[in-house]
């Protein structure tokens, strides 16, 4: 077969490839830094903050180039649940990519802790803590982090069983 | 050959079996928490009582550090006194350490929280040999000689330990950052230190009201009724052959010491509501020009300060905090 598969624009396989590497280490550094008491904890600590304030800026302009470029259309005999499925669980994905890094700067925000950009400039806490606001962000952040985990792994099964089951294009299209 | 083989497998794994067990903030916290159930409070140092007032800078570390609290001036603080436990209603003079925290916010992005015990070092220099000594001291006496026994870094402490006379009043006690830190000036210098917060105005202790259990809680507010506490703020300076990451040893007496300014407690509040109860007082929480040490212990208590904040918060949200018997 050597019909030409119809990609995405690059700019949003850039940006797709860019936040998956992102989210997914962040995701990792979140599980494992609530957990340790080692001396790396508190760079893991910061840097994971820093990268959150540079995926919330990635996501505006993800979801801006989304809506400007038209992203190739699903296969035309994929049944009806899966097409609604994927156009569901996308928005989903976009949902969860912006509310990760608010309830994570509404946390620290609550509990009156400055976030440190890559050392750049800080973004302000409150100017006293609320610890039952700071305890509604933390479970939010923390449900959101598991409802992520588990749509970045139904994407990714999602994407394999296209690939080599199905045997379509629509991992290539965004390769 | 066997006795050969397990003898050639036990040297092998001798380092490994040598090295504390790992532990994660989770298992530390439990272990501090203990049976105790008091949601909603501070699984370590549960019982404690808020104070504010100012920090008077003199200027003397500007040059060091170019963090505003050491510009010459006056910079307000919400803090916290407490003692050591898991019980925020244990009698004050049973506990062995005694502490001091404050909370520093002179702008939004640049907080620095301040937490302090009367100890001036670790017994000892990782978060993982802290769990075991916290174990050996819940097993008792026999556990707690056995552990120093096996610890020789914690001699230091032991000597401290010895000298230590527990005073009448938390304004007599002197407090220890106990962790090192390094002041960064304008030119990026780096100078390791550590700070005590030493009584400045002693005045005797009004013995009728020191009794109960909450003699040295109703001690410091008959005080503060009177007249303010004041604390000189003291910086020792590392020299380049002191070790500022091991909390365990200290630095000889002869090292340079600044006076940074007094620290004024003007008045209490009672912790159940208080202003420093939805604090943490994690000492990780640090403005531009000072800086961490790897300190593994200092790095450890971040974590954990965390992992029992994320508690205490989600026992305020939900409800099951106790009603307070908060005096």
């Amino acid at each position: 077969m050597t019909s030409r598969v119809i990609r995405y624009h690059w700019s949003m396989r850039a940006l797709h490839w860019a936040m998956a590497a992102l989210i997914i280490s962040m995701l990792s550094a979140g599980l494992a830094m609530v957990k340790s008491l080692e001396v790396w904890q508190v760079a893991l600590l910061s840097l994971h903050k820093s990268t959150g304030v540079l995926a919330a800026v990635l996501v505006i302009f993800r979801f801006v180039n989304r809506c400007m470029l038209p992203p190739p259309t699903l296969p035309g005999d994929m049944p009806n649940w899966q097409r609604k499925a994927a156009h569901g669980s996308h928005y989903a994905l976009y949902v969860l990519m912006i509310l990760m890094p608010i309830s994570g700067l509404l946390m620290q925000y609550f509990a009156a802790r400055p976030v440190s950009v890559f050392s750049l400039f800080n973004i302000a806490g409150a100017s006293s803590a609320d610890i039952k606001l700071y305890a509604v962000f933390i479970m939010l952040h923390s449900f959101l982090a598991v409802s992520l985990i588990a749509l970045v792994a139904l994407h990714v099964c999602a994407a394999l069983y296209h690939h080599f089951i199905r045997k379509d294009d629509v991992l290539k299209s965004m390769l | 050959m066997t006795q050969y083989l397990s003898a050639l497998l036990l040297l092998i794994s001798a380092p490994v079996l040598a090295q504390a067990p790992t532990v994660t903030a989770q298992q530390f916290v439990d272990l501090q928490q203990g049976d105790s159930d008091y949601p909603g409070f501070r699984r370590a140092h549960a019982k404690g009582m808020c104070v504010s007032g100012q920090f008077i800078s003199n200027g003397n570390l500007h040059s060091y550090s170019t963090a505003a609290v050491f510009e010459a001036g006056i910079t307000p603080f919400v803090g916290r006194v407490s003692i050591a436990g898991n019980n925020p209603y244990a009698p004050d003079l049973k506990a062995p350490v005694r502490s001091f925290a404050l909370s520093f916010n002179a702008d939004n992005t640049q907080q620095w929280r301040v937490a302090m015990n009367t100890p001036p070092v670790m017994a000892v220099s990782n978060p993982h040999d802290f769990y075991q000594q916290i174990m050996a001291i819940k097993a008792g006496p026999k556990a707690i000689a056995e552990f120093f026994a096996a610890h020789p870094e914690s001699e230091d402490f032991r000597v401290w330990k010895s000298s230590y006379m527990p005073t009448n009043s938390f304004a007599h006690e002197t407090y220890h950052s106990i962790n090192a830190f390094y002041l960064v000036n304008e030119n990026k210098e780096h100078q390791a230190v550590r700070w005590s917060m030493k009584p400045a105005n002693v005045t005797p202790v009004s013995v009728e009201r020191f009794t109960g259990e909450n003699a040295l809680f109703n001690e410091l507010q008959q005080r503060l009724a009177n007249a303010p506490v004041v604390f000189d703020w003291e910086f020792t300076l590392a020299a380049p052959e002191d070790d500022e990451n091991n909390p365990a040893k200290s630095w000889p007496n002869t090292r340079q010491k600044i006076v940074a300014g007094q620290v004024v407690i003007e008045q209490w509040q009672a912790q159940t509501g208080g202003p420093c109860d939805d604090i943490n007082f994690d000492p990780l929480v640090l403005p531009s020009g000072i800086q961490a040490t790897k300190d593994p212990i200092l790095r450890a208590r971040s974590a954990a300060y965390a992992e029992s904040y994320r508690r205490r918060a989600i026992e305020s949200l939900t409800g099951q905090v106790k009603e307070g018997r908060d005096d």
